[in-house]
């Protein structure tokens, strides 16, 4: 039984953080993507952007969230998300807009969103140094070791603050995101203007608004991914880069242009993730005076080791651009 | 005062001309109809009257007032609807969300327009929860129709409605489009079935080579020998 909690603290309680931490990023690139039809490769640094945001307001304020008892980063959060929303739309009007207007190719857009990329990472760097910090300036990251209550089961479950803070808000945002899209007027002229921008104009849907709305979502899902990605281990200014690549692998997964596909692409990839780097031997351990003699069960029995996460989402993304370039949910092909 | 007065329209792509001094009037409870050869200039005085090219000479009235080189959502605020040939509906969208898309501007017309499009169209009605990519043929056009007519156009542009529809929805289609006519909403449309468009034009628009060949009653294009020996194929 000691085995199967470290199961879940390893891999379903891991793949779940980082599938919800992906799923977020994965939801604002597809919907760029679906709007604006260009991949986002800035997409990393404003999650880091939104982290360093609540890095910065947790300096200034370190004592504000006792005093109504959440942890304070948590509590600039929301102010972070509009911050990043902002700067979001910002970027768009100062380097995309331009280019949109001039009609160019969308791998122009790739390209411009790479310098983006550049500069954001530079100038979070000039502020925040190229060390890791914690976003816990004041606060202290609270650890719950839950008992399970069979006997001979020693190992508890071991589960984070900014863990639960990160399922909770998941949650919401995937509610939030589902209601958004399938009952306002605005969440529905928003799919009108990705299946078809030319009819939304026509039928009188003003674009620019519905560019802006994609940025301000993206902007605020960025903020809280990189937010808790930065509480759920620490602040760097290169982290959340490094994530681009399962979370396009997660938008591609789930069919680019559909958000709930990538949401599930998230987790897909996030629990591919766990589940390649989980020690299978100890499942086995258990059976292991069962085993023939001659089987002797090794050290580590990973399909990779945990340096090599980043292999996983790599694989993924070939594999389902080779046999279903359009994934699970049947999405457009990046071009 | 007419309901859509174009004079001397000129227009086209990029510096091309297509359209070389196009003259288009109709009345609020007439239906118009644009026939002509490929490439006479049919859609592409559509698309100028929608605000979607550049108009470089000439004017275009819309109830007295010149409404030339506006963006389309500024023409649809002023009572114009446009149904594209191609591309006319949103295709992951429910039939009933292409609706609401087409009353976008007045969001105050989406419960009584949709109960008057649902009867005007009943399979609308039966399939308002699915998809509209998934209908046929006809039914999208219908889509397209009634996204249009959700906004309570005075004028509806209608570009080829009846193109590769099978006999039996294409005679549908005109008949609804005479209904819509009567019901109020002047009509626009480029058909490249002359015959059976002419039958239901009270104006009938022959172009060629971006210019008026003919103008007169579509029962009156229909009975002219020269417009049959050259655009009704005899």
């Amino acid at each position: 039984m000691n085995e199967l909690v470290f199961f879940i603290n390893n891999v379903v309680i891991a793949g779940s953080v980082s599938g919800s931490i992906y799923a977020m990023g994965a939801v604002g690139v597809t919907l760029i993507f679906s709007i604006m039809r260009f991949a986002h490769f800035a997409h990393g640094d404003m999650m880091t952007f939104g982290a360093f945001m609540v890095l910065l307001l947790t300096t200034l304020f370190p004592g504000a969230g006792s005093a109504i008892g959440v942890p304070t980063p948590i509590l600039m959060m929301p102010l972070a998300m509009v911050l990043t929303a902002g700067l979001a739309v910002g970027i768009d009007r100062t380097f995309y807009k331009p280019l949109r207007a001039h009609g160019v190719k969308p791998i122009v857009m790739v390209i411009a969103s790479l310098g983006v990329t550049l500069m954001l990472q530079g100038l979070i760097r000039v502020f925040a140094g190229t060390g890791g910090s914690s976003l816990y300036v004041d606060d202290r990251k609270e650890i719950f070791r839950l008992p399970i209550p069979i006997e001979g089961v020693r190992v508890p479950v071991v589960i984070t603050e900014p863990q639960l803070y990160l399922f909770a808000l998941t949650i919401i945002c995937v509610i939030a995101l589902h209601f958004f899209l399938s009952r306002s007027r605005l969440g529905k002229a928003m799919r009108a203007m990705s299946d078809n921008p030319d009819l939304a104009q026509a039928s009188g849907i003003n674009t620019n608004t519905i560019v802006a709305v994609t940025w301000v979502l993206a902007g605020g899902l960025a903020a809280i991914a990189g937010t808790l990605l930065s509480l759920d281990v620490t602040f760097k200014p290169d982290l959340s880069f490094f994530l681009l690549l399962p979370i396009f692998a997660a938008a591609i997964v789930g069919g680019v242009g559909h958000p709930f596909g990538a949401i599930a692409g998230g987790f897909v990839v996030g629990f591919a993730e766990s589940l390649a780097v989980f020690n299978w031997g100890l499942l086995l351990r258990p059976f292991r005076d069962s085993l023939p003699a001659w089987l002797e069960l090794p050290h580590n029995l990973a399909f990779v080791g945990t340096e090599y996460k980043i292999v996983v989402p790599f694989f993924i993304l070939v594999a389902i651009l080779v046999w279903r370039p359009t994934g699970i949910f049947k999405g457009k092909v990046i071009t | 005062m007419p309901l859509l007065d174009a004079r001397n329209v000129h227009g086209g792509y990029g510096g091309m001309n297509i359209l070389n001094g196009v003259d288009m009037a109709i009345e609020a409870n007439e239906v118009g109809v644009i026939v002509g050869p490929n490439g006479a200039g049919k859609s592409t005085m559509l698309k100028a009257i929608f605000g979607l090219l550049n108009v470089s000479q000439g004017e275009i009235l819309l109830n007295g007032d010149p409404i030339q080189n506006q963006p389309p959502n500024k023409l649809v605020r002023r009572g114009m609807g446009f149904v594209p040939q191609e591309h006319n509906i949103f295709p992951s969208l429910t039939v009933k969300e292409n609706l609401q898309m087409g009353a976008y501007l007045k969001p105050d017309n989406v419960k009584r327009m949709l109960a008057r499009i649902y009867e005007f169209f009943p399979p609308l009605h039966d399939k308002r929860h699915q998809p509209a990519g998934e209908l046929s043929g006809g039914q999208r056009q219908m889509v397209a129709m009634g996204r249009a007519l959700m906004a309570e156009p005075d004028l509806l542009l209608l570009d080829e409605p009846t193109a590769g529809l099978s006999p039996r929805y294409m005679n549908e289609i005109f008949a609804r489009v005479k209904e819509i006519n009567a019901a109020g909403v002047g009509i626009l449309m480029v058909e490249q079935n002359a015959k059976q468009a002419l039958g239901i034009a009270d104006k009938g628009f022959v172009l060629a080579a971006g210019q008026n060949r003919f103008t007169d009653t579509g029962a009156a294009l229909l009975a002219d020998p020269d417009v049959a020996k050259s655009f009704l194929g005899g």
